[in-house]
């Protein structure tokens, strides 16, 4: 904790889950001196606290582990290496020069200038306003990460007969964890063609268990007045129309939404941060440099990782850059070359890249596909006629992140390319 | 009897389809796993299937009522939800540190249950 808070700091990193916890981190072993973590939770973690079972830290760790236990290790080197923290405590503005300002029940309202800021605040969950489920509002309604803290932190179960709409890993997750509490899981609907979590959740939370899938199905209707009595679920078309005299009744008394993440970056624009329409999240270098100097982001607040590995990884870099900038050694005059989504490419992160980070480092370039690709592709990375670089992947998936490095041997083609576009395309 | 059998493999997030070729519940051939954990899967999966439990346990005295805990190896499925039982019965008193053994050879299995993280005493 921190024992007296200074007024000014080197590198403050906002929330301090696996993102911003390796921010701060990696700031300290990189020469910042006073780094400062705010989260507004009573504990260090992030959401990792709440997601109690394994798959945590294999690529990392070499480990499968819980997410408390990853969350963990980050917690007791952050502490061992002397990063302060202020918890209980939520930022309520950024600025773009690199004020933040916070307030907490014990310490009240407060203003701090750093030199650098990493944004490390994770996503959110996409509620029912957002996909529009039309019916009255009856209670039990619920996003499957609230369900989760509830039953994993809390200790409180939020209904008995559940039906769970989107396949994506909390939901499939959610269903095996309130299996093992008692409690019904009816039918997990998801509305797409295909399954948006790992096909391993599928077997070992809902297969194991005998809990049905329907794909291409979505709720059509709550029915309920104080309390959700049943739902009703429908076939959709291509076009995610309801086909008629498709629907079922499922008689339930809780429908957990599992439709999404949202990078959480209403303090980033706040700051003037900008976002790309495609991520929801900042438009970032290969450093994760926003385009507001000094503001850094990391982890989920970028793009929604599928692992958290990958949070650590970016949490590192961030963490990195961002004590360099706050000493002043930064590359003052770079030439980035943008990135682009090409073929059946959804977006990619990041979206510019400094050449000269290929003399000392790789990059690795994050995508997202549009649509499944069920046999081997060839990943390309292109500039016009020019291949930069390549790599095969037995298939691609919408849920699944694509990665594809760039190495010091594509150093000199990328320093004279205009743009760094991917397209995946059947081999 | 020589059966053919589809499969997923859930060693890593790859999720390979496997095509599990047996004769009985010995394993003649597997295809479409990537590396040879594949293999060593569906033999398990045939003869013996388990899984990591991931639950929660009560606990008095902390910051919060209950403490994630898991089983330090993976634990024979059909016994899963006997295991769940028994661990509902505990409670435990904090404060308890991470890899503390919550349920030493649960269910005669060999396998302990052990806390996921620190839960410190809360400070009154
Ligand atoms: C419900 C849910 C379940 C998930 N389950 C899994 C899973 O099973 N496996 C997996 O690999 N990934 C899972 N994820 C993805 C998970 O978010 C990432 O793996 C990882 O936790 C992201 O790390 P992060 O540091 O970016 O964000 P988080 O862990 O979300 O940390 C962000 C932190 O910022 C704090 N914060 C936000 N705004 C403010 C503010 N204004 N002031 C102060 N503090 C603030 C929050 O309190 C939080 O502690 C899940 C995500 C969610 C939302
Ligand atoms: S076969 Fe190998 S690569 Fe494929 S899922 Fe199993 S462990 Fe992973």
């Amino acid at each position: 904790m921190a024992k007296q808070l200074k007024s000014q700091y080197d590198v403050i990193v906002v929330g301090a889950g696996p993102g911003g916890l390796a921010a701060a981190i990696s700031a300290k072993k990189n020469g910042a001196d006073d780094v400062l973590m705010i989260d507004r939770d009573l504990e260090l973690g992030g959401i990792l606290l709440q997601c109690i079972h394994n798959g945590f830290g294999v690529d990392t760790f070499k480990e499968d582990l819980p997410g408390p236990s990853y969350a963990q290790r980050f917690i007791k080197e952050a502490q061992g290496v002397g990063i302060d923290y202020l918890l209980d405590s939520m930022v309520l503005d950024v600025t773009s020069g690199r004020k933040v300002f916070v307030t907490g029940t014990r310490g009240g309202f407060k203003e701090l200038q750093a030199r650098a800021i990493v944004i490390a605040m994770g996503c959110r969950e996409r509620t029912r306003a957002q996909i529009g489920i039309p019916g009255p509002r009856p209670a039990g309604v619920y996003t499957a990460g609230l369900a989760q803290r509830w039953v994993n932190v809390e200790g409180y179960m939020p209904g008995k007969r559940f039906v769970i709409l989107g396949s994506g890993d909390i939901g499939m997750i959610m269903a095996r964890r309130l299996t093992f509490e008692g409690a019904k899981v009816e039918r997990v609907l998801e509305v797409m063609p295909y399954l948006t979590g790992l096909s391993r959740n599928y077997v070992q939370c809902l297969m194991d268990f005998d809990i049905p899938l329907q794909l291409r199905h979505t709720v059509k209707r709550i029915i309920g007045k104080d309390r959700v009595k049943a739902v009703e679920a429908v076939q959709v078309d291509d076009r995610w129309r309801p086909v008629p005299g498709t629907g079922e009744m499922i008689p339930c008394d809780t429908l957990l939404l599992s439709v999404g993440l949202i990078p959480e970056n209403e303090l980033s624009q706040k700051a003037g941060v900008i976002l790309d329409p495609m991520t929801n999240g900042p438009f970032v270098d290969d450093g994760f440099a926003t385009n507001i100097p000094g503001v850094f982001a990391a982890g989920n607040v970028v793009h929604v990782y599928d692992l958290v590995d990958w949070v650590t990884k970016t949490g590192l870099t961030a963490g990195r850059r961002a004590a360099m900038f706050a000493q002043g050694h930064c590359n003052e005059n770079p030439v980035f070359v943008p990135t682009a989504a090409g073929e059946n490419i959804r977006y990619v992160v990041p979206h510019r890249i400094d050449p000269e980070t290929l003399t000392q480092d790789t990059i690795m370039l994050q995508m997202r596909v549009t649509q499944p690709m069920e046999e081997a592709v060839l990943v390309r990375v292109t500039d016009g006629d020019t291949l930069i670089a390549k790599k095969r992947e037995r298939y691609v998936r919408p849920g699944e992140m694509v990665s594809l490095k760039l190495r010091e041997r594509d150093y000199d083609s990328v320093r004279h390319a205009k743009e760094l576009r991917v397209s995946v395309a059947p081999l | 009897m020589r059966a053919t059998e589809k499969m997923i493999c859930i060693i890593c997030p790859m999720g390979c389809n496997l095509t599990v070729t047996r004769e009985g519940t010995t394993v003649l051939r597997t295809e479409g796993n990537t590396c040879k954990q594949g293999l060593t899967f569906a033999e398990a999966e045939l003869t013996d299937p388990r899984r990591m439990v991931a639950t929660t346990v009560r606990v008095k005295g902390a910051i919060h009522p209950l403490i994630p805990v898991y089983t330090e190896k993976p634990f024979p499925k059909p016994r899963i939800f006997d295991l769940l039982r028994e661990v509902c019965q505990l409670e435990i008193e904090a404060p308890v540190a991470m890899n503390q053994v919550v349920l030493e050879n649960a269910l005669g299995e060999g396998i302990n249950i052990i806390a996921s993280r620190d839960m410190p005493r809360m400070s009154t």
